[in-house]
């Protein structure tokens, strides 16, 4: 990171009165880094083009720490928002950013973040069109929380849904599970738990695009972030009406998370995944599916972990997900209460 | 295949669940008395594979679950303090006291409370706030009571003055001797807990065998360590020769960690202890010895633990028994869920009700 372009080294509340010093940091930072013809029109609102049905998705990004292995608050938000309009079978196109930022964060950190932020968008290929900065007293916020609101061309037809997944579907997932709530975890203060984990935080959007155009017919895509793997298919499940049967021996997690999540009491199948999607789709494409998303980046991993089937056959009914171990029992896999807590022996 | 992995082994499992079914003569009604062992037991969909002649009963093998109501008061209270700091393990955050009110509650309510993955963190905390009282809420078996005393005994070293521990630590085999005594007890054998064991060895437990003639076996957590735990169950009972023994002998010495059991017993002496769904429970509790007395948060805060009856129709009593499956119970997924926990089954993750909620299909 080069030195900081800002000649003020510490953000003040002044940076977000509307006055010079607002004007100093939307020049000097987010122009340098954001820099496209719609936010440099400076206009009060950006004027977009676009066609036919749209994706428009939002999300706020709080997370502790801000900076972790593989990512940071900035890359997550761009890539969050980027992987959340792509799941409707659409094409990302412009971002807003809204910062609301703590009194005090030095300059350097929300350097760090914008321009990580601008390396992400440029590699999901989506433009950062309009933004808003507000800056807030020590202690109303924590550090840096950041808004996000995408939106994108819908070029599938008929565009994938949660309420479409049918027996006979294939269940298939981009790569390994709970990467990225292991790590973020395992960073947060007080937590000294060193493993070489690292966040998954990627954009997906040139994977739902390939499987989209090259495949075709796919049912469902979804990317399982809070609440994890288990959360996602139990949504799908209840919203389509249907089982959701998972192996769970094919579904792929690091032997580090694996072990980090044993230590902890943590259960990776109800950890966040930053750049990971769930594909539903028929049974007979699957192996091509696969082919594909294991040829590009972000899915080497990808690996079918189960099936959809009616609720008249077998253990389970219409909106659960039901676990088969590889001893052959099963089990319920349901939705968490609220947030994992470690345990006490 | 790695050690680790060989005791999830589907091929070896096979070959145990074949045995097990081969060798059962006569019903096997077990229970467990550790939470890990629960989950274990569910997270592995090793239960409907078991044989229908085997029912699995689970006991109050969680710490958080037979947390007492009165307990979780002393807590709540402590949280509306001024200039106190709570430093606790993170699934005490969600168990309801009187009116149902936790300490998620009293957080968002102004509390400040830290989650915490060992006591000595809870010094540090302490430490670094020199104007607060940090209490750590002892709440644990015979696996966690040691780390805590070590813990006291470090603070002590450091002339820690803000420091304080809250000490509802509880013991496993006086529990057990409540549950046999109880003439409509119907247990055959227990599942000995493996963690709890790593620091008692097989020693206490063996009054299980001797006066009641019950199997007990020390089991490791993996489905093939609980299935040749149940082969050794029945064996024993067809013999009708009832031993303890120690099955999980990777992790758990046979005369356990002495060590571990000075520092606690030097820090603590035992006392009756409230137990959740079961009542007051002889020597089952530990408090400070007079040398630690000035660490200890029940005498130096002025704190009163007052018993509260326990909540009208719950059957956690008779759950924790054996006596009741989960799903017998009138209050299960009805006014009593993992939301909305009315008992201490309920409450924690590893609670037999709740694992019975979350898991069974």
């Amino acid at each position: 990171m080069s030195k900081s372009s800002l000649s003020e080294q510490t953000l003040l509340l002044d940076h977000g009165s509307g006055g010079q010093a607002s004007n100093r940091l939307i020049g000097n930072l987010f122009f340098k880094y954001f820099d496209n013809p719609i936010l440099n029109a400076m206009n009060d609102a950006a004027r977009l083009e676009l066609t036919g049905p749209l994706s428009m998705s939002t999300d706020s990004y709080t997370v502790d720490p801000i900076f972790f292995p593989g990512g940071d608050i900035g890359t997550l938000a761009v890539h969050g928002t980027v992987n959340d309009v792509s799941m409707m079978g659409a094409r990302p196109r412009y971002l807003s950013c809204g910062f609301i930022l703590e009194e005090g964060l030095p300059m350097e950190t929300l350097e760090r973040i914008v321009a990580s932020m601008a390396h992400a968008a440029e590699e999901a290929g989506v433009t950062i069109v309009t933004g808003d900065t507000k800056v807030v007293p020590r202690g109303a916020v924590d550090k840096v929380f950041i808004n996000t609101t995408g939106i994108g061309e819908i070029f599938a037809d008929p565009a994938p849904a949660g309420n479409m997944a049918r027996p006979g579907d294939a269940v298939l997932v981009s790569g390994t599970m709970g990467d990225h709530g292991l790590t973020v975890l395992s960073g947060r203060e007080g937590l000294n738990f060193s493993t070489d984990i690292k966040s998954d935080s990627a954009p997906l959007n040139h994977m739902v695009e390939a499987l989209i155009t090259r495949i075709g017919d796919i049912h469902v895509l979804r990317d399982p972030t809070r609440g994890g793997l288990a959360t996602t298919l139990n949504e799908i499940a209840g919203q389509s009406g249907v089982v959701v049967n998972l192996q769970e021996n094919a579904v792929p997690v690091r032997e580090s998370v694996r072990n980090g999540c044993s230590f902890l009491g943590l259960d990776p199948l109800y950890l966040a995944n930053e750049g990971k999607l769930i594909c539903i789709l028929p049974q007979e494409k699957a192996a091509a599916a696969l082919e594909l998303m294991r040829s590009m980046p972000y899915g080497e991993e990808a690996v079918q972990v189960g099936t959809v089937r009616d609720g008249a056959a077998g253990p389970g009914k219409a909106g659960q997900v039901v676990l088969e171990t590889p001893l052959g029992g099963h089990r319920l896999l349901s939705m968490l209460e609220g947030e994992q807590l470690p345990r006490i022996c | 295949m790695n050690v680790a992995e060989s005791f999830r082994d589907p091929a070896l499992c096979k070959g145990l669940l074949e045995r097990l079914h081969a060798e059962l003569e006569q019903p096997l009604r077990f229970m467990e008395v550790c939470g890990t062992h629960t989950v274990a037991i569910f997270q592995s969909g090793l239960r409907p594979l078991l044989p229908e002649g085997i029912t699995h009963l689970s006991g109050p093998g969680c710490p958080v679950c037979v947390t007492h109501e009165s307990e979780v008061a002393a807590f709540l209270d402590l949280a509306g303090r001024d200039g106190v700091i709570l430093a606790t393990f993170g699934d005490l955050m969600r168990v309801p006291g009187p009116k149902g009110r936790n300490l998620k509650l009293a957080q968002a309510q102004g509390a400040r409370i830290e989650i915490v993955y060992s006591p000595v963190d809870a010094i540090q905390l302490a430490v670094s706030h020199p104007n607060d009282t940090v209490v750590f809420l002892g709440v644990g078996f015979e696996t966690t009571a040691p780390t805590v005393a070590g813990t006291v005994m470090m603070a002590k070293q450091q002339g820690l003055a803000n420091f304080k521990v809250l000490s509802f630590h509880k013991l496993v085999p006086p529990a057990l001797k409540v549950l046999l005594d109880d003439p409509e007890c119907a247990i055959d054998s227990f599942l000995l807990p493996g963690h709890v064991s790593t620091i008692l060895g097989m020693e206490p437990y063996q009054f299980v065998a001797e006066q009641y003639k019950t199997p007990g076996v020390i089991t490791g957590f993996d489905p093939v360590d609980i299935l040749e735990s149940l082969l050794i169950m029945v064996e024993q009972r067809k013999r009708q020769d009832y031993r303890i023994v120690n099955q999980y002998r990777r992790a758990v010495s046979d005369t356990g960690n002495a060590r571990a059991r000075e520092v606690m017993f030097s820090v603590f002496e035992t006392s009756d202890a409230l137990w959740r769904g079961v009542g007051r429970i002889p020597g089952s509790g530990l408090v400070f010895r007079e040398a630690y007395a000035e660490f200890d948060a029940l005498q130096t805060l002025d704190i009163a633990v007052q018993e509260t009856p326990p909540t009208p129709g719950c059957k956690c009593g008779e759950v924790l028994k054996g006596k009741m499956q989960p799903g017998d119970c009138p209050l299960f997924g009805k006014g009593c869920t993992p939301a909305k926990p009315v008992g201490p089954c309920m409450v924690s993750t590893e609670g037999s009700c709740a694992a019975y909620y979350k898991y069974s299909v």
